[in-house]
């Protein structure tokens, strides 16, 4: 395939009884108001991975756009972080992992021979479920990144643009010398979104960034994301349907490792197009 | 709380849930001798203490305690006495620094190839062969370090004299690697896979995230594995005493005669000094000192190692 599927028709299979039908992984994803390739920052095309002998991806495409958010939102094990982990070939780290297809960020396939994975992942961030701050100082979370990279400006004045674009600022200011695991479970996620920031990535994944968090801590993420937004594209997966509705401009289903159904947000919440995603958004869904 | 109503104990002997006495006594025979096995190690750990404190201060009735640690003389076993212990800690601090330049980074070095680079299989091949060499009898390591090793050194160094202490510090460090491994592997390998994917994540590649997250988090368990080597290295006894020899020495020069503490307690115990005479009692000077170097090595690795156990989450 050179372009993505596009096909804003109503799927029309008998896939009515998710789990009593053996699923159909071969039925092309249903796009809504789909992003040409100009408008991607990433393009996955046709791409499928596997855990050994299991396949945990089926020709998967989806563009993501610049300076937006894309949720990924499916039930447990559908295969949301193994895709997220994809973007910034994380799966690497596991040896069993093998994939074809391609993912293409600004026209180079990541997954060709020549690109250095580590350096995907100095322009991919990436924020986990668990915060996992260093055993460290909030300073020293902060620049690592740029440390890493030997950065050449004035790493002080990055390490609080980048605690201030994390909305932690002005609760870490004094103790910048302190322990990041000092904080509070909220405020290490948000030292986590600021050391993800500081190596000035384009793309930031959030694979459920407030699954362990308090609603108040949630809510600052939250909002923290439609702010980052303005620099950066972000890629975000979550169980929560609200928080998708509340911070996405773009949702992806998945389900049992294929894209069933992709569009803006809005449309995906109140016209779903595809049965299963409609009745994974009302939550009458397994 | 437990209390007492008549006929209760004809009802639950009825329904089987009366005490039993054989299980009581039992229990209290059995609870006895493990408070015996437990008082025997600390009676004796006293006793230990409490004989070399009062030899240590009978000793220090005779010899001047500024004598003992500025004069650079020991000659407690010779007509003419003199009870300057610097030579033998010197003695002690060169084996040992020889030791721990070679056995410390090399012990690392094993840890965190096995801990990060290894396959199981290696891991398990080579753990098990880790602790062959740390169950070698220190004599054997002693005469192995006389016999095979001093002579290439000398052959490779001139001037070096056939008791050194570079030849008891290279095997020495042999003895203390296994140690320094084997808890370097382990606290490599409780650095949490949420702090190596936060590491990959920020683009660190592996040689990065083993250096700046894997190793700082590890830090104490490696800093503690090393206190423990050295506090090893300091005691140990067979090697020096074969290998490096038995003359005091105050010289900064490996390639001469050192004898360490531990050679000289060896040394003066298996002499003919009479009980009570100054000779014998120095021994035990020296053992104080000994003892309390390596107290205090013992207790700074429990420090660290608790910070250690606190250090994630
Ligand atoms: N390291 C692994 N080895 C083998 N199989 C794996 C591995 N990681 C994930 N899988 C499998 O791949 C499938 C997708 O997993 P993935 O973690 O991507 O799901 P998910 O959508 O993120 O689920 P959740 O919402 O529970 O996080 C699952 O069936 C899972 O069992
Ligand atoms: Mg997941």
């Amino acid at each position: 395939m050179t372009t993505p599927t596009v096909s804003t028709e109503p799927n029309t299979r008998a896939n009515t009884h998710v789990g009593a039908k053996p699923f159909d992984l071969s039925q092309p994803s249903v796009r809504t108001a789909p992003v040409s390739d100009e408008h991607a920052v990433v393009s996955i095309k046709d791409f499928n991975l596997w855990y050994g002998n299991f396949q945990a991806l089926h020709h998967v495409s989806l563009n993501i756009p610049k300076n937006q958010v894309t949720a990924l939102i499916g039930a447990s094990g559908c295969g949301k972080s193994t895709l997220l982990r994809a973007i910034n070939r994380m799966n690497d780290l596991i040896p069993i992992v093998k994939t074809d297809g391609t993912i293409t960020y600004e026209g180079v396939d990541l997954y060709d021979r020549a690109v250095d994975p580590v350096e995907v992942r100095r322009r991919v961030g990436m924020v986990f479920q668990k915060p996992n701050p260093f055993p460290k100082s909030v300073f020293d979370n902060v620049a690592f990144g740029p440390r890493l990279n030997a950065y050449k400006g004035d790493l002080n004045a990055l390490v609080e643009k980048s605690l201030k674009r994390a909305a932690l600022w002005e609760e870490v200011k004094d103790k910048l010398k302190g322990s990041g695991l000092g904080l509070s479970g909220g405020q290490q996620q948000r030292l986590c979104i600021a050391r993800a920031m500081a190596t000035e990535p384009d793309i930031i994944l959030m694979d459920e960034p407030t699954s362990a968090l308090d609603p108040m801590s949630t809510d600052r993420i939250e909002g923290l994301i439609h702010e980052i937004k303005e620099h950066y594209t972000v890629v975000i997966v979550t169980h929560n349907m609200q928080q998708a509705g509340r911070v996405s401009d773009r949702t992806a289903f998945m389900h049992l490792g294929v894209l069933i159904e992709e569009g803006p947000t809005d449309q995906i919440f109140t016209n779903p197009k595809h049965e299963m995603t409609e009745r994974y958004v009302e939550g009458r869904f397994g | 709380m437990e209390r007492k109503t008549p006929g209760m104990l004809g009802r639950a002997r009825a329904v089987g849930l009366n005490k039993r006495a054989d299980r009581r006594v039992g229990e209290a025979v059995i609870g006895t001798l493990l408070l015996l096995c437990a008082l025997v190690s600390v009676v004796t750990t006293v006793a230990v203490v409490y004989s070399i404190a009062e030899e240590t201060f009978q000793f220090f009735r005779e010899v001047s305690v500024v004598e003992f640690f500025t004069s650079r003389v020991w000659t407690p076993l010779f007509e003419n006495q003199n009870f300057g212990i610097a030579p033998l800690v010197l003695g002690t601090l060169m084996v040992t620094s020889i030791a721990c330049v070679i056995g410390l980074p090399l012990g690392l070095g094993a840890a965190i190839y096995l801990a990060e680079f290894a396959g199981d299989r290696t891991r398990r091949t080579v753990t098990p062969i880790l602790e062959v060499l740390a169950g070698i009898p220190t004599v054997a390591l002693g005469y192995f370090a006389l016999l095979f090793v001093t002579p290439v050194i000398r052959d490779l160094i001139p001037g070096v004299n056939l008791f050194n202490p570079l030849s008891a510090g290279f095997v020495m460090a042999f003895l203390i690697l296994p140690t320094v491994t084997s808890i370097s592997v382990d606290s490599l390998r409780a650095v949490p896979r949420s702090l190596r994917e936060a590491g990959y994540g920020l683009g660190a590649s592996k040689f990065e995230l083993i250096t700046r997250v894997v190793v700082p988090a590890a830090l104490s368990g490696i800093i503690a594995s090393f206190i423990l080597a050295i506090s090893r290295a300091i005691g140990e006894t067979m090697i020096v005493t074969l290998a490096s020899g038995g003359r005091p020495n105050f010289t900064f020069d490996p390639r001469q005669e050192m004898a360490t503490m531990t050679a000289f307690i060896v040394q003066a115990g298996t002499g003919d000094q009479a009980a009570g005479s100054l000779g014998a009692r120095s021994l035990y000077a020296v053992a104080a000192v000994l003892f309390t170097i390596t107290l205090v090595l013992n207790i700074l690795s429990q420090q660290v190692v608790r910070r250690f156990s606190e250090k994630y989450e």
